[in-house]
């Protein structure tokens, strides 16, 4: 079985095994065969990248065979430069979200366990997907543990949060759907992604498409303004759900952008490319601002991801290589930041069941230990020079400034906002006199939470000292692409 | 008289008329309250007929016997051998809801059950016009008396008695337009109405007016807007085993019989019938989607989650011919053949799912019935969250693919009106995966009314497990069923 194959399906048979044999009876075994299974789905991806040849833009541990005939669908895995970082990060977040739900989750351990085992390696079925009609699967099916890992573990505002999430994601897909038909039949009957590449078609038809492929991505990423759902979402599901939404799930509709929207319709994205740099701005400044006023901690950093996935989809339709290197690394980097920030909140909230900041203040004096944890992750999303957030943020402005001086201030703006909100929460929760009894009787970090916020802060600084091991992996594909974007279709 | 490679054609149906005859006669003499003998029997019957017809379909020779009035082809021997199966699995899920409310008193609803079987096996095969006429009847007044079984219950006689008004003035209006398919073009058999249609020297008004009463009758047995209303009453007035038996294998039947008339029989006149057909299924999947939002009992809601997948299996129908030609035939009516298929085999295990909880004169009509059943039993809510998301549409459960399948013979027609029916056709799937989603919700999100953990007997454990699993596997690996439908229509189509 190939690696990627591996990859994918180790992850879903723990899962299955889980969902089957699983008991609250025993959910200790439950719990330790959950994070086995995590850990080797993780392993197993680690050969990808030590295997993995920097020079070449082709697709790497390909794997090809005939899946559907009847519709010509294959079963065609492969990894490049910008999907390999992407599979990693997934098989990396899955143990860290199965150890953060270690303690909370009481009830159904095992399908807790075992949704997020599915969910992960159908999100990397997604990265590594190269047929229009298995990405399609793979892109569908991870709603059905997302929207029962909200349902069922989440807050009390849980059942109109899962519905929105699956329905509004489902509206924008079923419309790709459409649009991968439509391609199938202009193709001749074929769901090959290199094939459709290659496809010309003309002005109005890609046009279309381009807004079919929109409608998917931009509620996925999420884009201003389909972005209403990720807070209610967010505030509802339990903590390891928002991590590997916030970390995972939102990079899906990015990454559909790079795979499909640009490479398949170039003529049309370099029409429109100047609507997705608008929104990202909005998204940027106006998504910002609002998360600067917000009361709930976990809000307050759904809309600060809002907004860090604007510079992600500025940075892919500025159309350059700094530009889609440096929102590709942005996406990296805001998926161990983003992801630990909610494991930060989820902490506060195991103790003192509530986000709202009101309820906290100067929890640096009874959580010494989780508060510097706390506060480097802050810094981190703000963009601080030395952590992951401020590399790709970097690299986007720069390639923003080049392209339009005006694109680039605006976007640059936003280290400003993400600086106000983050630190304004920061001192209000962290910082200051102790606000209530409670807080001061909170018991600082074990070990478990301690790894866990541990091997995020590593891999964050880690980023941020050295990234070069990622742009190294991007570069050749995502020149390649920009290439093959800049050429026309029109027949 | 009778050529024997020819009869050998019908033997499915004979084995199974003598086996009814048969198991009717013994089950006189039967005491036992769970009728093992009769129910041993059906279920050994339904097997060797199903297994017979696979053979037959396996062999892919067309037969035609009794001067033409009866074919045997490959896409008949198939949705006979899936009828059959799906008869056996009704059986197997509605003997204990049966026996706990005195349905089994007399054996009659095995015998019923498979007389419908054979009049839906008459329908398959039929050639002739009278002959599909005669298989629609006997599955018709075989399925009213099921519905009246629970003769002391008042929703029940309801229910029939609705459904044998309409469905006798529906059978009605199917026979006026074949009469006056006969009086056009003077012969009954199929064939001959094809050549002398074809020949064109008919008066068209005339076809045209037989056909629209044909299509009234159709509709009405597929149950599209408007002649739905039947539906929703009959599907929860009626016991709940029955309201499987009627919502399962007929649909196969009918679209048999849809095939046979309006393809095999009627094709040059495809340009109306096409614009009928879609006419019925965009308002069936305007007021199924739509009003099954609105219903708290289960199985209204799945009856009008009926009316609007068999509205999206008629959207396949509509896409054969493009232009007047005949080229994408194959590849509309085959995804239209695994619509209906796929549907049967997730109705199955829903309605399974439904009646296993049933039990213990407790009826689990309502949605909040199905409350906490994650807690109380994770397997059987899981099997049903399975058919819920294929009835969706959502991957990788079987029932995408079918979608796929219609949208893809809709989308290839290349015309832009069926491109923006494609999208319709999507945008009713969103509103559809709400209630489905609802019913999800209140199985693993709702706490649940009742602790008691569900039981069941081993036959039905075994036969959902596999029915479930089913769905599921094929949603992964759907290629050969694919393939099945694609190589009997074609078959079909050829001969």
């Amino acid at each position: 079985m190939g690696l990627l194959s591996l990859s994918i399906w180790m992850p879903i048979f723990f899962g299955g095994v889980l969902l089957a044999l699983g008991r609250d009876e025993h959910a200790q075994s439950v719990r330790w065969l959950a994070l086995v299974g995590a850990l080797a789905s993780f392993l197993v991806t680690l050969p990808l990248y030590s295997g993995f040849q920097l020079e070449t833009a082709d697709l790497q541990w390909v794997e090809k065979s005939l899946w559907i005939e009847r519709f010509q669908v294959h079963y065609h895995l492969g990894v490049d430069g910008i999907s390999l970082w992407l599979v990693l990060l997934t098989a990396f977040i899955t143990p860290v979200v199965v150890l953060a739900g270690w303690e909370v989750i009481t009830e159904r351990v095992n399908q807790y366990m075992g949704a997020f085992l599915i969910l992960s390696g159908l999100m990397v079925g997604v990265f590594t997907a190269q047929d229009a009609m298995l990405f399609y699967v793979f892109f569908e099916a991870t709603l059905i543990p997302m929207y029962l890992i909200i349902g069922i573990w989440g807050g009390p505002n849980k059942i109109y949060a899962a519905f929105k999430f699956f329905l509004y994601t489902l509206l924008g897909s079923l419309l790709m759907l459409v649009a991968l038909i439509y391609l199938y039949a202009q193709s001749g009957g074929s769901f090959d992604l290199a094939t459709w590449y290659q496809l010309p078609l003309d002005s109005q038809v890609q046009t279309l498409l381009f807004f079919a492929f929109f409608a998917a991505f931009a509620v996925k990423v999420p884009m201003w303004p389909v972005h209403t759902w990720l807070p209610d979402v967010h505030v509802e599901a339990p903590t390891g759900g928002s991590a590997v939404l916030a970390a995972i799930m939102l990079k899906l509709g990015a990454y559909g952008f790079l795979r499909f929207s640009l490479p398949i319709v170039p003529d049309a994205s370099r029409e429109w490319a100047w609507l997705i740099i608008a929104l990202s701005l909005i998204a940027v400044i106006y998504v910002g601002l609002v998360a600067l006023v917000q009361e709930d901690m976990k809000k307050l950093v759904a809309y600060s991801s809002v907004a860090h996935m604007g510079f992600v989809s500025l940075g892919f339709f500025i159309l350059t290589p700094l530009g889609v290197s440096g929102a590709l690394v942005q996406m990296i980097a805001h998926g161990f930041v983003s992801a630990a920030m909610f494991l930060c909140i989820g902490v506060l909230y195991d103790r003192m069941h509530s986000r709202l900041i009101a309820s906290y203040g100067g929890v640096v004096a009874s959580m010494p230990r989780f508060a510097a944890f706390a506060l480097f992750f802050a810094m981190a999303n703000c963009g601080l020079p030395g952590t992951a957030g401020f590399v790709g943020e970097w690299m986007v402005i720069l390639a923003a400034v080049k392209f339009n001086f005006w694109v680039g201030l605006a976007a640059a703006t936003a280290l400003i906002f993400g600086a106000a909100y983050t630190l304004w929460m920061v001192k209000r929760v962290y910082l200051g006199p102790l606000a209530n009894v409670e807080v001061s009787a909170l018991q600082d970090i074990g070990a478990r939470e301690y790894l866990v916020l541990a091997t995020l802060a590593v891999a964050v600084l880690a980023m941020g000292l050295y990234p070069k091991p990622l742009t190294d992996v991007m570069d050749a594909s995502v020149v390649k692409l920009l290439l093959h974007v800049a050429q026309t279709k029109l027949p | 008289m009778i050529d024997y490679m020819a009869g050998s054609s019908v033997w499915p149906e004979l084995i199974l008329l003598v086996m009814t005859c048969l198991i009717a006669m013994l089950d006189l003499g039967v005491r036992s309250p769970h009728r093992n003998l009769t129910y041993v029997l059906a279920l050994v019957t339904l097997l060797a007929v199903a297994a017979l017809c696979a053979a037959q379909a396996l062999d892919g020779k067309t037969w035609y016997a009794f001067g033409n009035m009866v074919v045997s082809d490959t896409m008949g021997n198939w949705l006979k051998c899936f009828a059959a199966l799906s008869v056996a699995v009704t059986l197997v899920y509605g003997r204990p809801y049966a026996a706990d409310r005195g349905m089994l008193a007399g054996g009659e609803i095995f015998t019923l059950g498979l007389f419908a079987l054979l009049g839906m096996f008459v329908m398959i095969s039929g050639n002739h016009l009278l002959v599909l006429y005669l298989g629609l009847e006997l599955l018709t007044l075989c399925s009213y008396a099921m519905v009246a079984l629970r003769r002391d219950h008042a929703k029940a006689t309801e229910a029939a008695m609705k459904y044998f008004v309409l469905g006798a003035l529906a059978s009605g209006f199917l026979l006026y337009g074949l009469s006056m398919l006969y009086g056009a073009t003077g012969s009954l058999d199929v064939g001959s109405v094809f050549k002398a249609v074809a020949s064109g020297q008919i008066k068209h008004q005339v076809m045209v007016l037989g056909l629209v009463f044909v299509v009234c009758g159709l509709a009405f047995k597929l149950g599209v807007v408007p002649f739905h209303m039947w539906v929703p009453d009959v599907y929860q007035g009626a016991p709940t085993a029955v309201t499987l038996m009627i919502a399962g294998a007929p649909k196969l039947a009918a679209f048999a019989i849809t095939m046979r008339l309006l393809v095999e029989g009627l094709l040059p006149l495809a340009i109306d019938w096409q614009q009928m057909l879609a006419l019925l299924a965009v308002a069936s999947l305007l007021v199924g989607n739509l009003a099954a939002i609105a219903q708290t009992n289960l199985k209204r809601m799945l009856a009008f989650s009926t009316i609007s997948q068999m509205g999206f299996m008629l959207l396949g129908l509509i896409s054969g011919v493009v232009n007047g030609g005949t080229s994408s035939a194959a590849n509309a009516y085959s995804s239209s053949m695994f619509y209906v298929v796929t549907y049967v085999l997730t109705t199955l295990a829903s309605f399974g799912v439904i009646l296993l909880l049933a039990r213990d004169g407790f009826e689990s009509e309502e949605v909040s019935d199905l409350a906490g059943l994650n807690q109380r039993s994770p397997f059987y809510a899981a099997v049903m969250a399975i058919c819920l998301f294929s009835l969706a549409g959502v991957p990788p459960m079987v029932g995408f693919y079918a979608k796929l399948s219609v949208l893809q013979a809709l989308v290839s027609t290349g015309s832009s009106w069926a491109l923006w029916l494609a999208v319709f056709a999507v945008v009713m799937s969103l509103i559809g995966a709400f209630y489905y989603l609802r019913v999800v919700k209140v199985m693993y999100f709702d706490p649940p009314l009742t602790a008691t953990t569900v039981s069941a007997p081993m036959d039905v454990r075994v036969v959902l497990s596999i029915n479930g699993a089913l769905v599921l596997l094929l949603g992964l690996l759907p290629g050969g069923l694919m393939a099945l439908c694609a190589q009997a229509i074609v078959r079909t189509l050829g001969s």
